[in-house]
């Protein structure tokens, strides 16, 4: 036997050559898809912060206008008692119409003053009122107030209602973008930090809606979350990882955790539905019954996260602590507990931030409520924070968009922030063993 | 109620304190003898002794007072409202409690005119703002003074009772205390018992999760026969028109099933392949920056609540797909779409929310591989992407599909997305630009309408949610053992 001839070897190699070309294209090939991959996932959520961003940072800033309100006596206080009873039925309305006619110079017949009336929104005598019942002194006085404009006006300002389009497709008229820029330039109509987003509950006037019930209503509910689902999540995984023999009684408390941290949220409302509200008879709509659902969801989260904690603690702790004479329970509460708690405190906030951002079991157990007032107590009708922005997104006029990204915004700082939290308290106190 | 939560509370910090003293003051009495436990176990016991029996009390009594006191007032009842029905009943007996609770605001004269029956009831307490309606009757005064007088009697003996078992432990636990008494082990089997029932509240969660549903659903399968649910092709539950009969509606769950598996199939299209390749990417190929900064990146997709993804979808992705559709739909003779929500845009956005959950899954399972499998493929000169295809993938290929797996059933079981993207229209059609719905878009609508429990369109949502719970648990434990298994066969 012969090995192969030159002329062989070198077709051999050849095949081989080319082989190892197309290996090394497939290789680069394959190296791209993954790297593709990546670049589509991270350009959509590029994609997701832009558009929310761009629709929703107008939403921090408002329009206001400027007018020299004269407070009669006369509308306002005819008795001339000063009651703050009888100054809240006052004729605020007639004062800020009466304001604006003369300062945009319209004649309040003519049929200019509808669009002048649509410079304000609805509800700005509302503002006035509220501010001379708090200081009755100002009746009989002329004052200079800034006034909220109205939604259309506002959007203009913000240019995301277009001078170029034709004056009938138009929301606001070719008088009233007169009447903007001649106020503007005036000093009279300018943009400023938005704190109705703050301090006013829901309405059905774009700019006059706000985040704080909603927001109250999540602070209600984290904190039930807080108060209940981190003891009872803590005990029970101490008990499984510490205590529990392994037995079938365990073994399905084990399957039944890992199952509940997949079942999907809308079901835990549908127990809270069922359980809390009709068999319990719990008030819907309250932020103690959206808490409770929210600690059911959350509990898996932290015991996993606990247990992953506690595993983490090496066993010479314990055998330690027993060394010295300390009971079980003593090692564990005194020793082990208190080595695990950074980490448990970090699965606790990413538990927190998962329960705020949901939605679901939230609408199903009735927090979708029409609320004006803040809730005093969780036993108040409220809303909360995501279920105010689906809610806000189902309607269509442009002033809500923007409201809608502008709580998106709010939602996703709390998130972000609390994530970072975790990322700073785990990166400081974990201990590697 | 709270009030004397909080007393008990308060007595039973004042028994720790009462109890640590005694045990310290044992000790110093020179009796020769150490303390078996230190102090504060002795303090800790007499607080639990005084805590725990007494709240046991109030538990109960919160639950039997109502019926004691409502079976008392039911028989004050004139025949006709006991031959009523339960409901009816009920709706009854929470008014005449809301009367009770407000009968300070009725003058003697406005009693006078209800119970002569001069004046029905509702006419006289809805302006007070009391909510009560027509169905009240005259004798409502009579019962409604009963039901105050027996609450305030209820509610003294309430009172009485608990705080007298509060004591009474307390004492029985002081006679106790002596150096020698073993307080820690007594306090230790109380905090293990405590943590036992913390850890059973996940399996009460599964039953009640169950029974809440299951009883709901059987009510509507007495109604609706379940042939009709499971297999009917029609989904029309006609709201308003609940006791009116022949206005039963129809419930077919398999237009909802196909709507919910058609977008949880393109949502699979779109996150499995990019997850795979993104997780092989960064386990096998990334340099330590990119995996620094891509790894958080793809992790942020997750934590994103899903109602940012629901708006994204309807003010992005929807009008490109409706723009896409109508290019598309014409060439094959089809109809532009009409609306943005589509099966398709809800799906992509679902499917873009998946992906850090593939991702991540797969790239711990892919990490778990021995390195030795590695270190043979390439031994035999495989290249890296060979030894990727050929050794990795199919070593790890149960975890994967478990991570699938799991990653399917949480795409059946979102909602938000779909609430907003996907429609309301329950059709079944292979147009992916076609809105379509699914079954939890229709538990959401279902139980956000009206709030009478007791129709079919209301009860339907339960038998949604049940079927949606079984099929998720099916997906999550067939898909948690696998991984389990898989993860056991390299360790």
């Amino acid at each position: 036997m012969s090995g192969p001839s030159d002329s062989e070897r070198i077709a051999i190699s050849e095949i081989v050559a080319r082989g190892i070309r197309r290996r090394r294209a497939a290789e680069a090939r394959f190296k791209t898809y993954g790297a593709i991959a990546i670049l589509i996932a991270i350009a959509f959520l590029l994609t997701l912060f832009a558009t929310i961003f761009s629709n929703g940072i107008s939403a921090f800033t408002q329009t206001h206008i400027r007018l020299e309100l004269a407070l009669d006596p006369a509308l306002i206080d005819p008795d001339g008692t000063r009651d703050p009873e009888k100054l809240k039925s006052g004729n605020y309305r007639k004062i800020i119409e009466t304001a604006l006619f003369s300062r945009l110079n319209v004649d309040a017949k003519s049929p200019d003053a509808r669009l002048a009336r649509l410079m304000l929104s609805d509800f700005s005598h509302y503002e006035l009122r509220d501010r001379v019942v708090g200081n009755p002194d100002l009746v009989g006085t002329t004052e200079s107030v800034w006034l909220p404009a109205h939604s259309n006006i506002d959007q203009y300002i913000k240019g995301a209602i277009k001078k170029e389009t034709p004056n009938e497709r138009r929301l606001v008229k070719d008088q009233q973008i007169a009447w903007a820029d001649e106020l503007a330039a005036a000093g009279d109509l300018k943009r400023t930090f938005n704190r109705y987003l703050f301090t006013r509950g829901a309405s059905s006037k774009p700019e006059l809606a706000g985040l704080e019930v909603a927001l109250i209503g999540s602070f209600w509910m984290m904190l039930i979350v807080l108060v209940f689902a981190v003891p009872i999540g803590v005990s029970a995984a101490v008990y499984l990882e510490e205590f529990a023999k392994k037995n079938s009684l365990n073994d399905i408390i084990e399957v039944n955790i890992n199952n509940l941290a997949a079942v999907p949220s809308i079901v835990f409302g549908i127990l809270g539905l069922a359980v809390f509200v009709n068999t319990i008879g719990l008030p819907r709509s309250t932020p103690v019954v959206g808490g409770l659902v929210l600690t059911l969801m959350t509990l898996p989260t932290i015991i996993i996260a606990t247990r992953a904690a506690l595993k983490a603690v090496p066993p010479s702790i314990r055998e330690a602590a027993l060394g010295v004479g300390a009971s079980k329970m003593q090692s564990i509460f005194h020793h082990v507990l208190p080595l695990s708690a950074p980490a448990v405190l970090t699965g606790t906030i990413i538990g927190l931030a998962q329960a705020l951002g949901e939605t679901a079991p939230l609408l199903i157990v009735g927090l979708f409520a029409f609320v004006v007032q803040a809730p005093a107590t969780p036993f108040d009708s409220s809303s909360a924070l995501p279920v105010q922005i689906y809610l806000w997104a189902t309607y269509q006029e442009r002033g809500f968009v923007e409201r809608t990204s502008a709580g998106i915004i709010v939602l996703l700082a709390f998130m972000i922030g609390m994530n970072l939290l975790a990322i700073i308290l785990r990166s400081r106190f974990e201990r590697r063993w | 109620m709270l009030g004397l939560i909080g007393i008990v509370l308060v007595l039973s910090v004042l028994a720790f304190v009462a109890g640590s003293l005694r045990a310290l003051t044992l000790a110093r009495a020179g009796t020769g003898r150490m303390l078996h436990s230190r102090a504060s176990y002795h303090g800790g016991f007499l607080a639990i002794m005084t805590a725990v029996p007494a709240l046991f009390v109030l538990a109960f009594w919160a639950f039997g007072q109502p019926m004691v006191v409502e079976g008392q007032v039911d028989r004050l009842l004139p025949p006709e409202v006991q031959s009523a029905s339960a409901l009816e009943r009920s709706v009854i007996m929470g008014q005449i409690k809301r009367v009770s609770q407000n009968l300070d605001a009725l003058s003697d004269e406005e009693k006078e005119a209800i119970r002569s029956g001069e004046k029905p009831p509702v006419a006289v307490l809805l302006p007070k703002g009391i909510p009560v309606s027509g169905v009240l009757g005259a004798y409502t005064i009579d019962a409604a003074e009963t039901y105050a007088k027996l609450t305030a009697l209820a509610e003294f003996w309430r009172l009485a009772v608990v705080l007298g078992v509060a004591i009474l432990c307390f004492f029985i636990g002081y006679t106790r205390l002596k150096p020698e008494f073993r307080a820690r082990n007594h306090v230790e089997r109380a905090i293990l018992v405590f943590l036992i029932v913390c850890s059973t509240i996940a399996i009460l969660t599964t039953v009640g999760i169950v029974l809440s549903m299951l009883s709901e659903s059987i009510d509507f399968f007495s109604r609706i026969p379940p042939a009709s649910f499971f297999f009917g092709t029609v989904w029309d539950p006609r709201f308003g028109g609940v006791t009116r009969a022949g206005a039963e509606g129809q419930f077919g769950l398999i237009p909802l099933l196909w709507g919910t598996l058609y977008i949880s199939l393109i949502a699979m299209l779109v996150a499995v392949p990019i997850g795979l390749n993104a997780a092989i990417f960064l386990s096998e190929y990334a340099s330590k920056r990119v995996r620094f900064f891509a790894k958080p990146l793809l992790e942020l997709l997750a934590g994103i609540p899903t109602i940012v993804y629901g708006f994204f979808a309807i003010v992005t992705v929807g009008p490109v797909v409706q723009a896409f559709g109508a290019w598309l739909l014409p060439l094959f003779g089809l109809e532009a779409p009409t609306s943005a929500s589509s099966v398709l845009t809800a799906g992509i956005v679902m499917g873009m929310m998946i992906i850090p959950f593939v991702s991540s899954l797969s790239d711990d399972i892919i990490n778990a591989v021995p390195q030795s499998l590695r270190d043979g493929s390439y031994g035999l000169g495989a290249t890296q992407s060979e030894t990727i295809k050929r050794v990795i993938l199919p070593a790890a290929l149960p975890g994967i599909v478990g991570a699938i797996l799991l990653a399917v059933s949480r795409a059946i079981g979102e909602t938000m997305i779909v609430v907003m993207a996907a429609g309301v229209a329950a059709t079944i059609s292979p147009n992916p630009f076609e809105s379509m719905t699914t079954i939890t878009v229709k538990i959401v609508s279902q139980l956000t309408g009206d709030t009478e429990f007791t129709s079919p369109q209301t009860l339907v949502a339960f038998a949604l949610g049940l079927t949606l719970f079984a099929v998720t648990l099916v997906l999550n434990v067939i898909a948690l053992q696998i991984v389990r298994h898989y993860r056991e066969q390299y360790e």
